[in-house]
């Protein structure tokens, strides 16, 4: 079984803030991890190549740097990798970035499976996957708790806000998968020097074959109007001293705000 | 780490990790955080946790230092210190457990033959732990003076004797154990051995109740009548004091890497009670007194960490970095333990308290002052170093 897994490279949450002046991201000491719900997907991958046989490919659409995050879902264990990266793909919005992974996924061919986190920690759309199974004509099944395998078939379980659902489908399918579906492993030292001796091959907007009206910019029909950051209604507060006069005062300072 | 020499502008030394280092270290970090770190109180308690360290060998931490060929990393003096550092945040005594253990891995590398590697090292970074026995009870700094003894009956060496605080005594699969071959020689007269766990008359004796560093294992070891091949002699006859006095060059910069993440860790806490802590108005952060053991702090960990990438670099380059590592290893653990108990200062009675870690640290740091050579031994060794050039 041959599966693509598509990560996206994202801000370390902990250094991410927004730079007060020009409301953009401020980008000074941020660093480059791969998005968390991803790193589910590349364990699922993993455990399914395992069991099953054939081999895993990572691909990731981004600037340069992104080949770090390929770097690293090699060195937890998958076989390949492909950098998606050129000038025209910049700006792309999760249609725009849905085209050029779907083509991806087309030239790496013979693929049975394509596996995504569920969503990204940074724009929190949940919207490429379902995305790619429309331009690639694949089944998709959403926020996935469980994935068994029989024969060329899948049943899955789903993850909803009010309770699970379970679904079966036939070969080949796009998955976005939540937290919930496994412990993601540390990549092994030996594996982290092996994994830098791997080519990553860069594909372009040419190499793929995409109409340049679909990609970047021209193809995404999403504007951002504004980022900012919300603001803070109050200061906190730290009461201290043992706990029981925190709990003292705390419950005065709660009383005088008519809080309780 | 790529040292640089920028002839046009004078010597200028750039210290830079590869991209693999870089790698590696953040895997450590986030190791060390997710699976050690919140276990080192609970070690300090009840000693070394056995499904811990299954993890530790499950994820490939053991085989950090050796070459792929042995199933190891491939990472050298450098990527080992980074290593150690980043463990030692989290627990110093997982780290001089596996300090301790690549040790012993690193003189089977550069003194066993391809038979003794290819029996041991595979082992050696997938599941079993290996351990370095030169102290005994009455031979510490004074390691000329050990008294167990190897006899060649023919066939076999016997081996008998008592060693001590021996780090990883207990829980290893492989020892190597120093033992006099020659009784009218000096240090010539010492032979190094690789002795099996299991070997018969072979046992682990008591266990020492330590000070700090509890989540770490020191035993006794006792040598009784035990048989070993003539396959089990590391190196040559009379080699075995030349060999631990080089494998201890290199661990003393493993035990300042130790004792740097030790002195982060206790910094670390130090800065954040200091800022959250208000005293007459204000954070504690802001009076001088404070400060001043802050800074004194950075000022100890910023050299600590200049003079230990130094030392590793020169032991990648297979330079002689017997003086620099000594000196190294007296600032570091001094550093250490000055930083600890600066730390406890500024918590105050929290410091005192065993709920705020400090108190922890400072037990640990103490056996960095001892352990691998005291700082009064490696003084006289560097000082007769600096004149007797």
């Amino acid at each position: 079984m041959n599966i693509v897994v598509c990560i996206k490279q994202v801000p370390n949450t902990i250094d991410v803030r927004i730079d007060p002046v020009s409301k953009n991201l401020d980008r000074t000491n941020i660093t480059g991890v791969i998005n968390p719900f991803d790193k589910n997907a590349i364990e699922e991958a993993i455990r399914l190549r395992d069991k099953h046989g054939g081999e895993i490919t990572v691909i990731s659409m981004g600037p340069p740097q992104t080949i770090d995050a390929l770097r690293e879902a090699l060195a937890m264990g998958c076989d390949h990798a492909r950098l998606l990266s050129c000038r025209e793909m910049a700006g792309a919005d999760t249609l725009a970035t849905g085209y050029v992974l779907s083509k991806a996924v087309n030239k790496i061919g013979a693929v049975d499976m394509v596996l995504f986190g569920s969503h990204a920690v940074d724009a929190d759309t949940g919207q490429t996957g379902p995305i790619v199974a429309e331009f690639l004509d694949f089944r998709q099944i959403t926020f996935v708790s469980q994935i068994d395998m029989e024969g060329n078939h899948v049943t899955a379980e789903r993850m909803l806000e009010e309770g699970r659902e379970r679904v079966r489908s036939k070969l080949p399918v796009v998955m976005t998968v939540t937290k919930h579906l496994n412990t993601p492993r540390y990549s092994k030292p030996v594996n982290i020097m092996k994994a830098f001796r791997k080519d990553i091959p860069i594909w372009n907007y040419e190499d793929l074959g995409c109409d340049i009206n679909m990609i970047g910019i021209p193809g995404s029909p999403t504007i951002v109007t504004e980022i900012f950051e919300p603001k803070r209604r109050s200061e906190v507060e730290m009461i201290q001293g043992s706990p029981e006069e925190m709990v003292k005062e705390l419950v005065a300072k709660l009383t005088a705000d008519h809080a309780i | 780490m790529i040292a640089d020499l920028n002839k046009n502008k004078g010597c200028i030394m750039l210290f830079e990790f590869t991209d693999e280092q870089k790698m590696i270290q953040k895997m450590v970090k986030e190791f060390t955080k997710n699976e050690i770190k919140p276990l080192d109180m609970e070690m300090d308690r009840n000693g070394f946790n056995d499904e811990l360290w299954k993890k530790i060998k499950e994820n490939g931490l053991l085989g950090i230092p050796l070459p792929e060929e042995y199933g190891g990393a491939g990472g050298n003096a450098v990527t080992g210190a980074l290593a150690l550092r980043e463990i030692s945040r989290g627990s110093a005594s997982v780290a001089v457990t596996l300090d301790a253990h690549w040790l012993a891995t690193d003189i089977v590398f550069h003194h066993g033959t391809r038979e003794q590697k290819e029996k041991y090292l595979h082992k050696a970074s997938e599941d079993s732990i290996f351990a370095f026995a030169l102290t005994e009870p009455s031979a510490g700094s004074d390691a000329a003076g050990i008294q167990s003894s190897a006899e060649f009956d023919g066939t076999h060496w016997v081996l008998n004797g008592t060693k001590a605080w021996i780090t990883n005594g207990g829980i290893s699969d492989l020892y190597i154990i120093l033992a006099k071959t020659d009784e009218k020689k000096s240090t010539k007269g010492i032979s190094a051995f690789l002795v099996e766990a299991e070997t018969p008359g072979f046992s682990v004796g008591k266990k020492e109740d330590k000070m700090g560093i509890r989540g770490s294992m020191t035993s006794e070891l006792i040598m009784n009548n035990i048989k070993l091949t003539k396959e089990s002699l590391l190196g040559k006859v009379g080699d075995g004091f030349k060999i631990a006095m080089m494998a201890l060059d290199g661990a003393r910069i493993s035990i300042s890497a130790i004792a740097l993440g030790l002195s982060e860790a206790a910094r670390e806490i130090a800065v954040d009670y200091a800022i959250q802590r208000t005293a007459f108005g204000r954070p504690i952060a802001q009076h001088q007194s404070v400060q001043n053991m802050i800074a004194n702090m950075d000022i100890g960990i910023r050299n600590t960490e200049l003079m230990m990438f130094d030392t590793a670099r020169m032991k990648d380059l297979e330079k002689r970095h017997t003086k620099e590592a000594a000196m190294l290893k007296i600032y570091s653990s001094e550093t250490t333990m000055q930083t600890c108990k600066d730390a406890i200062q500024i918590l105050g009675g929290n410091g005192y308290s065993r709920d705020y870690h400090v108190e922890r640290y400072l037990r640990d740091a103490k056996i960095f002052e001892i352990g691998e050579g005291t700082s009064e031994i490696l003084r006289m060794l560097v000082g007769s170093m600096s004149l007797n050039k």
